[in-house]
């Protein structure tokens, strides 16, 4: 079973991308900012990271920055949630070295067919 | 969209959204809450950054969750909030008085509109005039915000004051190049055609966007000979994919044309393929992207080929100095294996759970049938041979132990801090002293004092009435206060503290205090017998009196029909009492003193003949044996008790509660002296029985308000016991 680090600070957020991953049979590891994240990711093993930017203590960018400096991390997938498409945004999340994004609000449907493609 | 709907529902199942509201609700209340307070917290003259990022952060979160789940109303508001907030936290405008004003407002807007979502019937709210003031404070005011073109990178500074509408002057252009030009010239010039619309003001929204987003560029109206069609030029550094990501938020991606003026190329681009080469994104679709040589991508080769492949980036990828460096990983490193830590992860450690109320309640009752049962068993285990029963006697004094642990630690799930009750003090305060011209400032002490959940909901009122008239009738006019001497700014303090078996609410303000003088002739017009040697304790309590008000003339703020008295008899009937303190010019203090849990109560119990009954320990002063003798009969038969050379009426509590007694030996010998409301009883007894904590079963829920009676309990041997209730005893002597 895969396991995806589902990183948001709000907790509706985390239950609906959480209960959505399960359903779809996937292993859920739950981190409430990106410091939380972080210290979990060192201690599971994750397939998968999928991050909210904006957050206290640490930010999807941030986390993203941090994972990618640790060997454990180099080449696994994280997806940045965020809700502006913007360029800049797409930039920053780029040179923090994300796979990719997603905008919210998204579909649960959306979700698992997006991570579906970078999974496989 | 179908197809993926399908492809959706096929991996994760229909997913029905509804079952994540109420957690969105108590989220967004929380969100809501805590905006508030950091608004009303912050100093708008130096507003720190991190404040800002928090109630941003607020916002931001009530939004994505209203989006997600459906709620647009609420969506569309947060929305403005967040485009305002997100200005403050980049220091593109400076926070105003104003600006608190709005959000706090539309934090009550939002309030109503969940509570409407939650089925609750209350009228909708008016938030497009509050999206109009957000709006215009978001672009009406400040330099970096009026231009679309500068970005807020210091270093392309320079920004265009002018309040430009939404289509720029062409002097702002070149700004955002430097910042973050994908190429080297970075400007593109695009016509964009959008059409056919039924309704060609939707494309508004599309030049819109380059107003609210900074840094996207700057687009210009063109003239277009065909009614339902729009054409504007557009000056941008962002690829066409990026364009049309924004754009099919509010047009169909059918009816959107993007020409690149400066490319050779007229043909219109079709969106998909000028992304993937345009941005370096691998494959995205309208609402998600893969950057084409990030780590993870799909499509990406294996690390290993990943290493080998040339790392310089693509064309576009210019500011991204890091993925290069990530695009080398250990050869070792390949996906770990979830195998491993899979069955370990059970843990989604969080250190809250929300549990319904009612299952907490229910908890709390079976503990109190435990303890009643324990202290039946308790009872009957003295009648036991301690020799021959050791082990049965330490497994119940074991048993005792466990119980009364039990007892408190499920007590205190129900006990919450006062501050949820304190928290929404200073905005009132605030509306208020605004209202009244008054200067206010609000000081709370004890916020984390913890109460029954029961208690803090009730006692919410009572507060509220006791503050909103020291804000009204207590504290004075700036101006009075400077010609007196005072401070411009009134003070009111809001304390808690555990005293004992109770808590203690403290409403102390130093403005005028009460005036003995006015309360006399006041409670003296109203027909209340008030002597000039009544004791400042007893001036002071005749505001308690129904209809008595102190100020000259009734505002619409306290004067509400709710006086005083309604407070006192809110918190009787709590348990609790009030007392009033105050020296005239220097302000007043009102204690309220509340029982910690209406659930449990240490008791006395006392014998009447055959019946027991219990008194709440914390109204009894003292007890003695009295000699028939001592009780003096007076006029209409009431009876008085000399002690210690004061005279107290007597209580027969068999007569009262018609006690039958049949063998006939006089009256009771002993006196229990209990207090309340300041006045003092003593209640005729013929035992002691002893002290324990007994668990309150309301009567007029099982059966039906009895006077002096406050509630029962059932006892060790299985027999009720009523609990008295003393104001209403003392209350009863003074008629």
């Amino acid at each position: 079973m895969l396991s995806i680090l589902a990183v948001d600070d709000s907790a509706s957020m985390r239950k609906m991308v959480s209960f959505t991953l399960t359903g779809a049979g996937f292993h859920v590891v739950e981190a409430v900012d990106g410091q939380d994240a972080f210290e979990k990711a060192q201690t599971h093993a994750i397939d998968l990271v999928l991050t909210d930017q904006n957050m206290p203590r640490l930010d999807g960018l941030g986390l993203t920055r941090k994972l990618r400096e640790h060997p454990k991390f180099k080449t696994t997938p994280i997806l940045i949630l965020t809700t502006e498409s913007s360029d800049q945004m797409k930039q920053a999340g780029r040179a923090a070295g994300a796979t990719g994004w997603l905008v919210k609000p998204f579909d649960p449907g959306r979700l698992i067919e997006v991570i579906q493609k970078v999974i496989r | 969209m179908g197809e993926m709907m399908n492809e959706g529902q096929a991996l994760g199942g229909n997913i029905d959204l509804t079952q994540f509201y109420q957690i969105f609700f108590e989220e967004a209340g929380e969100n809501l809450e805590q905006m508030e307070q950091m608004l009303l917290a912050l100093d708008v003259e130096a507003a720190d950054d991190e404040e800002l990022n928090a109630i941003f952060r607020c916002a931001h979160s009530i939004k994505g969750g209203a989006a997600t789940f459906g709620f647009a109303d609420v969506a569309e508001l947060t929305h403005q909030m967040e485009s305002l907030l997100d200005k403050l936290r980049r220091h593109e405008l400076q926070p105003t008085p104003p600006m608190v004003d709005v959000l706090l407002e539309s934090s009550d807007a939002l309030k109503i509109l969940l509570a409407r979502h939650q089925g609750r019937p209350v009228d909708p709210p008016e938030t497009a005039s509050l999206v109009e003031r957000i709006y215009a404070l978001a672009h009406g005011q400040a330099p970096a915000a009026a231009a679309p073109a500068p970005t807020p990178a210091p270093a392309t500074a320079a920004p265009v004051a002018a309040p430009a509408p939404v289509v720029a002057a062409p002097v702002a252009s070149p700004t955002p190049v430097a910042v973050r030009a994908p190429r080297a010239d970075g400007q593109r010039q695009l016509e964009i055609h959008i059409g056919p619309m039924t309704n060609p003001a939707q494309a508004d929204s599309i030049a819109e966007l380059f107003r609210d987003i900074t840094g996207l560029g700057q687009i210009e109206a063109l003239p277009c000979d065909q009614e339902d069609h729009r054409v504007y030029q557009v000056i941008t550094t962002s690829t066409d994919g990026d364009l049309m990501d924004l754009f099919t938020f509010h047009v169909n991606k059918e009816l959107i044309r993007i020409v690149d003026l400066d490319a050779a190329a007229p043909a219109a681009t079709a969106p998909a393929p000028a992304a993937t080469q345009g941005t370096g994104i691998a494959g995205e679709g309208s609402d998600f992207g893969f950057f084409d040589d990030a780590p993870g991508t799909p499509g990406s080769p294996a690390p290993a080929s990943v290493a080998a492949e040339p790392v310089e980036p693509s064309p576009v990828a210019a500011p991204a100095p890091a993925p290069v460096a990530v695009a080398k990983p250990a050869p070792a490193v390949t996906r770990p294996e979830p195998k491993a830590a899979a069955g370990a992860q059970a843990s989604m450690e969080s250190s809250t759970l929300r549990v319904s109320v009612s299952k907490v309640d229910q908890l709390i009752n079976l503990v109190g049938e435990l303890v009643i049962t324990q202290a039946m068993l308790a009872q009957k285990s003295r009648e036991l041979d301690v020799t021959h029963n050791q082990a049965l006697l330490a497994g119940l004094a074991d048993l005792d132990r466990n119980t009364r642990d039990l007892q408190e630690a499920v007590m205190s799930i129900r006990m919450i801090p006062m501050s949820v009750v304190f928290n929404r003090f200073p905005r009132m305060l605030r509306d208020l002293a605004g209202k009244l011209g008054k200067k206010v400032e609000l000081i709370t002490h004890g916020e984390a004092t913890e109460l029954d959940k029961g208690l803090i909901e009730k006692i919410t009122d009572p507060l509220t009435h006791l503050i909103r008239n020291s804000c009204d009738h207590g504290i004075e006019m700036p101006a009075d206060r400077l010609a007196k001497g005072k401070t411009e700014h009134g003070t009111i303090t809001l304390s808690a503290s555990h005293q004992g078996g109770s808590i203690l609410i403290e409403v102390r303000d130093d403005g005028k205090g009460l005036s003995r003088e006015k309360l006399l002739t006041k409670a003296r017009e109203k027909g209340i017998d008030a002597p000039d040697s009544l004791t400042d304790a007893e001036v002071w309590s005749l505001i308690f009196a129904p209809g008595f008000s102190t100020a000259e003339e009734v505002t619409d703020v306290s004067g509400r029909g709710v006086g005083m008295d309604v407070v006192k008899k809110n918190i009787a009937s709590l348990g609790g009492t009030v007392e009033i303190d105050s020296a005239e010019g220097y302000g007043m203090s009102v204690k309220v003193r509340l029982p910690l849990t209406l659930a449990i109560m240490d008791g006395m119990s006392v014998r009447v003949s055959d019946e027991v009954y219990i008194l709440p320990l914390s109204s009894v002063i003292e007890s003695f044996q009295i000699n028939p003798a001592d009780i003096n009969t007076v006029a209409q038969g009431a009876q008085l008790v000399k002690v210690r050379e004061e005279y107290m009426p007597v209580i027969e509590l068999e007569k009262i509660f018609s006690v039958p007694r049949f063998e006939f030996n006089n009256t009771s010998p002993i006196m229990v002296v209990v207090e309340s409301e300041g006045s003092r009883v003593a209640l005729m007894v013929d035992e002691l029985l002893g002290q324990q904590q007994v668990v309150i079963k309301n009567l007029e829920t099982n059966y039906r308000k009895v006077p002096n009676v406050s509630g029962a309990t059932i006892l060790g041997d299985g027999k009720v016991a009523l609990i008295l209730d003393t104001s209403g005893l003392v209350r009863r002597s003074r008629h």
